[in-house]
């Protein structure tokens, strides 16, 4: 077992790739000579080389369809997206071409390619620079979404995500980029579409992900489970789509309630279709109707103390918690 | 042969019943004389006994289902008799009813078979979570009378729990939550529809009148003392009113009548019914002939019926054929009210509270005890002086309370 930051687990992953597979070359901005925006790409150009670690311009809808075009023919990109904020300029690259390419080509080209990235919000970015679009790429047919929430996860996951036949959406966390964590020695990769239970509890499940599970779900449960005397499971899906129902089925069968928690917005979230396909399959299971804590409706904040409010936080997981568990006053 | 079940006539004002429990299922063999099935009518709950033996062929009204009386409720016979030319008597909707209940397909959880709905609640109006509704189910807990502690209400799982476990008694129905802001249609039942139908034709067809007298209780209560002494018994000053007002009924019987059109009866016996609250509205239980009777045993018999009708297992002779009827509001702490007469009765005493009060005895302002006693009349049979009569003899009584002993 090692000991390494986020990007450092990151930055593994893709290193260990490049050196399995020689289709393997990442691209994007800045990711060369300055060494990746977030020095994900730290010492990459160095081992690898200027035609296999590319500089592009900023110009995503460019550089995307390059690499959608790059994986029709046969090689494996890993396509950088500064943020996944940017990604909105090349949407119609991901959402039309990558997404659709192997059904519309009647199953003639697929799209072995990840495009990731950091997305959510950091500290005091704004609105257009702070968004989590987690359910708007999940929305669509035929693209995989993967969030993790540990460097161990991160980096199994990313292998796994390289390899996959399919285009496959990987959004990480900028605020998450220095992280530490434990991560296998050797050769490992995660399945997509396998969840974990990070915390096993039995009155309440509580689903989350990425760093609003990291950060603020994990960080402040156990002093939930104390002031309110309960015992409360986690669930980290990890892969956003394909989604790990039967895993969450489980665990509310046991628990019988459910706070879904995560930084996007409420309307047609992934919150959403979670607590639909749980109602759904585990509906005689239930004491209290399903429960999610989103970001308020509305562009976030720049304000510091607005922005704080907007996201979700402890304060509004607790009264979320309180009101599944019937402890409301 | 085949014999119809029908809905019986338990009591006089009874027009339809309720079934309230199958205690045979169908295809179950019957013995004449057996129980088969539990009724509530206007009035009360009752049994009905099967009247023929053979297999219970057919339940056509389900529980919780009403039929009118001498509709088919259910079909007694043999096993391969052909029952279907008898099935076209059934009240409508009834067998409709029954069909849609068990032409539900059988809900499966993780590929069991559930246990049928047997303990869902008749309304259908409680609420529940899903997990409380199939622990209820699997334990066979009647969900409408566990007390729910979630919103509005709701029965959650450790509602069902504690009943599991014994903690919470799943005594009475759940309180009905009250949303500020919104109203609830509540379903009438039995004793109130009859209630609304004879307390609204007794108001439009016996002119009433009403009189007043207030008496002095200060000897009662020290009459009622006196007894409770010597006999160790505790007595309610309801079984004092009673005694006084069958004593006085005797010597007025005009009072204690019936209008019938062209003529009236008068009776020489005296069948006081006492109005006895219920959640569901009120029954008047009947103490006959009480003009035979001592202050103690109509003591004793009260207690006997009041709760009896309470528990809703008044028979219904014990509830029908009052002449006269008691309504005692005195323990709400009111002055006094008027009531509506109970037909065919001619009158009915509504007494209000005994209260502390300046009275004027001999020249003297002390301090008494006093209970005023209205007494509604069917004009038709009854005149004021008649009524006034009464009363100043039922108030001399209760003033000289030991003519009840002579």
């Amino acid at each position: 077992m090692a000991i390494v930051s986020l990007r450092e687990a990151i930055n593994q992953a893709i290193d260990e790739e490049m050196a399995r597979d020689d289709r393997v070359f990442l691209m994007g901005e800045e990711v060369a000579n300055y060494q990746g925006a977030y020095k994900v790409s730290q010492g990459l150009l160095q081992k690898w080389g200027p035609k296999r670690i590319v500089d592009t311009p900023i110009a995503e809808a460019g550089f995307a369809g390059v690499g959608i075009g790059a994986a029709m023919v046969g090689l494996r990109p890993v396509i950088e997206f500064m943020t996944w904020n940017f990604s909105l300029v090349a949407y119609d690259q991901i959402a039309n071409n990558a997404a659709k390419m192997l059904s519309m080509s009647g199953g003639h080209f697929n799209v072995p390619i990840v495009f990731r990235g950091p997305g959510g919000s950091a500290h005091g970015l704004a609105a257009t620079h702070s968004q989590a679009l987690e359910s708007i790429y999940a929305h669509i047919p035929g693209l995989k979404v993967v969030m993790p929430s540990t460097c161990k996860d991160a980096k199994g996951l990313l292998k796994t995500s390289i390899r996959d036949d399919n285009p496959v959406v990987f959004i990480e966390s900028e605020v998450m980029y220095g992280d530490k964590g434990e991560i296998p020695d050797g050769e490992y990769t995660i399945p997509l579409g396998v969840g974990e239970v990070k915390k096993e509890g039995k009155d309440l499940t509580i689903v989350s992900w990425s760093k609003i599970l990291a950060h603020v779900v994990l960080k402040g449960v156990d002093v939930l489970e104390q002031e309110l005397s309960i015992s409360i499971e986690v669930i980290d899906p990890r892969t956003i789509k394909p989604m790990d129902y039967d895993l969450i089925v489980k665990s509310v069968k046991k628990t019988n309630r459910l706070v879904i928690v995560e930084e996007g917005w409420p309307f047609a979230g992934v919150g959403a279709q979670i607590s639909h396909e749980v109602t759904a399959r585990a509906f005689d299971y239930l004491d209290a109707p399903v429960e999610r804590v989103t970001q308020e409706d509305v562009p976030l904040p720049y304000a510091k103390s607005l922005e704080k409010h907007s996201l979700p936080n402890i304060q509004k997981i607790r009264q979320a918690v309180k009101k599944v568990m019937y402890l409301e006053s | 042969m085949a014999t119809k079940v029908l809905m019986p006539k338990l009591s006089d004002t009874m027009e339809e019943g309720v079934i309230l429990k199958w205690l045979r299922k169908e295809g179950e063999k019957v013995k004449q004389g057996d129980i088969l099935v539990e009724i509530e009518s206007d009035k009360a709950d009752m049994e009905l006994e099967a009247y023929d033996s053979g297999l219970l062929r057919k339940i056509v009204v389900p529980e919780g289902g009403k039929a009118p009386i001498g509709a088919l409720i259910a079909i007694i016979g043999g096993e391969t008799e052909d029952i279907t030319p008898m099935l076209s008597e059934a009240p409508p909707g009834a067998l409709a009813k029954k069909m849609e209940t068990s032409a539900a397909p059988t809900p499966t959880i993780s590929g069991k078979p559930a246990l049928a709905a047997a303990v869902q609640p008749t309304d259908g109006k409680t609420k529940a979570s899903p997990i409380a509704r199939r622990l209820a189910l699997q334990n066979k807990i009647d969900l409408s009378r566990v007390p729910g502690s979630g919103p509005q209400g709701r029965v959650i799982k450790r509602d069902i729990e504690g009943v599991i476990s014994g903690e919470i008694p799943a005594a009475g129905p759940a309180p009905r939550a009250i949303v500020p802001g919104t109203a609830e249609d509540v379903e009438l039942s039995g004793i109130r529809k009859t209630i609304a139908k004879r307390m609204t034709e007794s108001k439009l067809v016996a002119p009433h009148f009403y009189v007043t007298i207030e008496i002095d209780m200060e000897p009662a209560m020290a009459f009622r003392d006196q007894i409770d002494n010597v006999t160790g018994l505790k007595l309610s000053f309801t079984d004092i009113i009673i005694k006084a007002a069958s004593a006085a009924l005797m010597k007025h019987p005009q009072v204690n009548a019936t209008y019938l059109g062209d003529k009236m009866r008068q009776y020489h016996f005296t069948h006081i019914g006492v109005a006895v609250a219920l959640d569901e509205g009120l029954v008047t239980p009947i103490l006959r002939n009480c003009e035979q009777k001592s202050i103690t045993q109509i003591n004793s018999e009260l207690r006997d019926l009041a709760d009896r009708a309470r528990a809703r297992k008044l028979k219904p002779e014990e509830y029908t054929g009052a002449t006269f009827t008691i309504s005692n509001l005195g323990m709400f702490g009111v002055d006094d009210f008027v009531a509506i007469i109970n037909p065919p009765e001619g009158a009915i005493l509504a007494i209000g509270s005994i209260a502390e009060k300046a009275v004027v005895k001999s020249g003297q302002i002390v301090v008494g005890h006093a209970m005023k006693a209205t007494l509604s009349s069917d004009h038709r049979v009854i005149d004021g002086a008649v009524a006034a009569r009464f009363l100043q003899d039922f108030k001399k009584i209760l003033e000289n309370p030991a003519a009840l002993v002579v």
